[in-house]
């Protein structure tokens, strides 16, 4: 086998990724790059599954009542079918969001990155303020952190996804500030397709949370 | 040049910093929330969080990523830093992956030693009955800190040797994320500090499992410990989801899956399970930490309704070990599957003969982590758990040994009739079958509930572990190290040293496990600081003596082996470009391989293992032009 050290001819691909400027082999081209991207975040998905998954175990390994079966605390319904709606409207607006740079509508995609910002801010502050009651003074919570398991298992999987929903919040602030500057092109978007699947994947994980700690189950009653 | 041009002294700093500020915030919160401003623990779980951030920005690993933020471009730059001497690149953030898996390499060396010294000192406690100087708990923080330790170290040497071997045994320019690849190591550094540190405000006594209640109720390092792992733990996700696309996108065109050489396959199996099961024990410590924290009760039996109902609403100790053992038992494949891996890449090199059975062991390493998945439970045949599930966990465990099997069939192939040389690497190898083969077949004994019973929480589990994790990780890393040491240096290792340390540590090795073995069938408990000298119709301290003895002889063995390194990595003998006359990509280009790799893509003209057939090759790194 021959090994050749020799200078080999080399055409610097411009089209490629600017992010790669070495010189000095073929660099693969933003395709190749974004299906490697692409394909990264699915497996992190993947692994972020095995979390949510371990924590839907938690709840349905730990609510039981009296003759073991299956429970919940009683919570605000309204509340968590509001936040649930106003989480699932959030992604239409992020799916048009990433319709819009793909089209080359600039105005509709920024406008619409920060509705889905918006709209994730108020899940937010409605599952901190509402839910969780962390401002007594504007609404009292029905559960804390410290009651038994119904707390322990309510602010786990809820405090788990906020933060998952704050990450997200962030990114798309962060995308919509980019594309703003011009940085995402109709053919050039990963972060903004990075950001939507992400966005989504969270919101998929509340449509599994959100029955486990509001629906399924008889209610019990637990004293503070 | 100053000091802080070292990318790892930056971080240091930053570390220190971190954990400062993060005091400071703790402290300015509880006054504002009108607490008292100092409580320990909250100051040093947030410090410690902080000082994890810390230490990565001051390492600069974040750099790229938080320009990236502002919409600035920054080129990869491959190569040695233009303005320091070249060395420098292993002490800073460095995104070519030959010098990441150096680092983890050296870093897992330098934690194997400490996590070695670790257990010298309590074998040394252990060599004679009654406690000599060591305290109970000290001795309790000392073999949780040895256990942990060691998984660090493991973790990082599979680390290394998969950033290091998998691009180039696939002919990629880099891995396929080199930022995430610098920030799958520089995780550890901050995480091993945090583990060490622990030991000094307080430790932590309940061995390396963190069992609630126990762990619950412990002294404040656990919350170090905790967060420690959690960083070992985000390095092993980002690590393998790296390797996963690299290993799936960038092999060069006509390398199938069944044409990759063999210790890719291991390192996919282990990716995959990495990938997934670690979020689990980062679930159950992160649970234990909230509930140390802020009283989140997941696994505090105390019920909410009092004389009512007393078990309602109570949290469950087992449920933690569920989730702990849903990743660390996966885990030990991590460790040795790489390792196996190693066994049968390097097997047809010294045999120069062909690898029996490829697909086998290639599905055999799939079939061990798929399997893997679903036998945490017999960990756990004395927890309380429902009598009905030891059955199905103790079937499925039984499995495990089908594709172990498989694995030894296919190595006896491999050797049978072959031109074997018995080179140091080989010799490793050797040592590995024969070590792995003790602790292979003590697993049945350990898997099976009538067997289990009795043998459970005794040292004949120390003996049996030791014996898989050294026959699945130690040998064959220490076959790897010689191995690929000419391939990393240019320069030979002494091959008469490196054979006077293989006839010490394997010898060693055997009475120590089943030394460790032997004690466990007499009575001896695992985790307890001293024992009965009557056990064992008073033979049992002539045992312990005997594994003590054997322990110091294995270090000796590592030591001689490190300073051999040591001795020839500048100045030994030239060992040209391939001087195992392997096939594998990697060899086919200079020792040590110059910045980029491969001068040209790879082009795939042959099976990777076909030695002793005249005139075939596996691959070529001729470029198109040159043919």
């Amino acid at each position: 086998m021959t090994v050749t050290t020799a200078e080999h001819g080399h055409e610097h691909d411009h089209a490629a990724d600017d992010h790669h400027h070495d010189g000095e082999v073929d660099l693969p081209t933003y395709q190749e790059y974004t299906r490697r991207n692409r394909l990264g975040m699915w497996l992190f998905f993947a692994s972020e599954a095995f979390l949510f998954l371990g924590l839907l175990v938690t709840r349905f390994y730990l609510w039981r009542g009296p003759h073991g079966e299956v429970v919940r605390p009683e919570l605000d319904q309204f509340a968590g079918l509001v936040v649930t709606a106003v989480l699932l409207l959030s992604s239409y607006f992020m799916n048009r969001a990433e319709v819009s740079i793909a089209n080359d509508k600039r105005t509709d995609f920024l406008v619409s990155l920060l509705v889905t910002a918006g709209l994730g801010t108020a899940f937010l502050v409605g599952v901190v303020v509402w839910e969780w009651g962390m401002f007594p003074g504007i609404v009292k919570g029905h559960l804390k952190p410290t009651d038994g398991v119904f707390g322990a298992v309510v602010f786990g999987m809820t405090g788990m996804h906020a933060l998952h929903v704050l990450s997200g919040v962030i990114l798309i602030l962060n995308v919509w500030w980019l594309g703003r500057k011009g940085d995402f092109s109709s053919e050039r978007h990963w972060g903004v397709e990075a950001c939507a699947i992400y966005w989504h994947y969270v919101d998929l994980v509340w449509i599994f949370f959100y029955p486990a700690i509001y629906l399924i189950g008889s209610t019990i009653e637990v004293p503070h | 040049m100053s000091l802080f041009t070292l990318g790892i002294a930056r971080g240091l700093v930053g570390q220190v910093l971190g954990m400062v500020i993060g005091m400071l915030l703790t402290c300015a919160v509880r006054i504002l929330l009108g607490w008292e401003a100092w409580a320990a623990e909250p100051a040093w779980t947030v410090g410690s969080v902080c000082s994890i951030i810390g230490f990565l920005l001051g390492v600069g690993s974040l750099d790229d990523w938080l320009k990236w933020t502002r919409g600035i471009q920054t080129p990869l730059v491959h190569g040695p830093p233009v303005d320091k001497p070249a060395w420098t690149r292993y002490f800073s953030v460095d995104y070519n992956h030959k010098v990441i898996g150096v680092q983890y390499t050296v870093w897992g060396i330098l934690l194997l030693m400490v996590g070695g010294t670790v257990a010298m000192i309590f074998r040394t406690e252990l060599a004679r009955s009654g406690l000599q100087f060591l305290g109970l708990d000290l001795y309790n923080s000392f073999i949780g800190m040895h256990g942990m330790i060691m998984i660090f170290a493991i973790l990082l040497g599979v680390g290394g040797m998969g950033n290091y071997l998998v691009p180039l045994m696939i002919g990629a320019e880099d891995m396929a994320f080199p930022r995430l690849n610098a920030l799958g190591f520089w995780f550890n550094v901050p995480g091993s500090i945090l583990l060490l540190l622990s030991l000094f405000i307080g430790g932590w006594d309940a061995g390396w499992t963190a069992y609630p209640p126990l762990s619950a109720r412990g002294p404040i390092g656990y919350q170090l410990f905790f967060l420690g792992v959690f960083a070992i733990g985000l390095s092993s996700i980002v690590g393998s989801l790296n390797l996963l696309v690299t290993l799936l996108r960038m092999r060069p065109a006509g390398m199938s899956l069944f044409r990759m050489p063999i210790f890719c396959w291991a390192v996919f199996a282990t990716s995959l399970i990495q990938l997934t099961a670690t979020q689990l024990i980062g679930t159950s410590f992160l649970m234990v930490s909230v509930q140390r924290a802020i009283g989140m009760g997941f696994f505090d039996p105390r019920g909410i309704l009092g004389e009512v109902s007393p078990m309602v609403g109570g949290g469950d100790p087992v449920l933690f070990q569920h989730l702990f053992w849903f990743y660390s038992h996966p885990a030990v494949y991590i460790f040795v599957l790489p390792g196996l891996g190693i066994v049968s890449e390097l097997l047809p090199v010294f045999s120069r003969k062909p690898l029996f059975g490829y697909k086998w062991i290639a599905l055999s390493s799939m079939a061990i982590a798929i399997v893997g998945f679903i036998v945490w439970g017999h960990h756990m045949f004395v927890s309380g758990y429902n009598d009905i599930l030891r059955i199905p966990f103790m079937y499925a465990t039984l499995l495990v040994a089908i594709p172990t099997g498989v694995k030894f069939f296919s190595w006896l192939g491999t050797i049978w009739g072959g031109k074997v040389h018995f080179d140091t690497p080989m010799l490793f190898v050797l040592g590995a079958i024969s070590v792995f083969l003790i602790g292979g077949l003590t697993g049945p004994i350990l898997a099976t509930v009538p067997t289990d019973l009795p043998l459970h929480d005794s040292y004949f589990v120390v003996g049996h572990f030791h014996a898989t994790m050294f026959g699945g990780f130690v040998f064959p890393f220490f076959a790897a190290l010689y191995y690929w040491f000419p391939k990393v240096t240019g320069r030979m290792y002494n091959e008469k040293l490196g054979k006077i340390h293989f006839f010490i540590m394997t010898p060693a090795f055997w009475v120590q496990t089943l030394g460790q073995m032997g004690v466990g069938v007499m009575g001896m408990r695992r985790r307890i600081a001293d024992y009965d000298p009557t056990l064992g119709q008073g033979q049992i301290e002539n045992w312990q003596m005997a594994v003590t003895i054997a322990g110091f002889a294995i270090a000796f063995g590592v030591m001689l082996m490190l300073w051999n390194f040591f001795q020839n990595a500048e100045v030994g003998v030239s060992a040209g470009d391939n001087p195992w006359r392997s096939r594998s990509p990697e060899w086919q280009i200079p020792s040590p391989i110059p910045e980029h790799s491969f001068p040209a893509p790879l082009k795939v003209v042959g099976e990777p293992y076909d030695y002793g057939l005249a005139d075939s090759g596996y691959v070529t790194t001729t470029s198109p032009g040159d043919d």
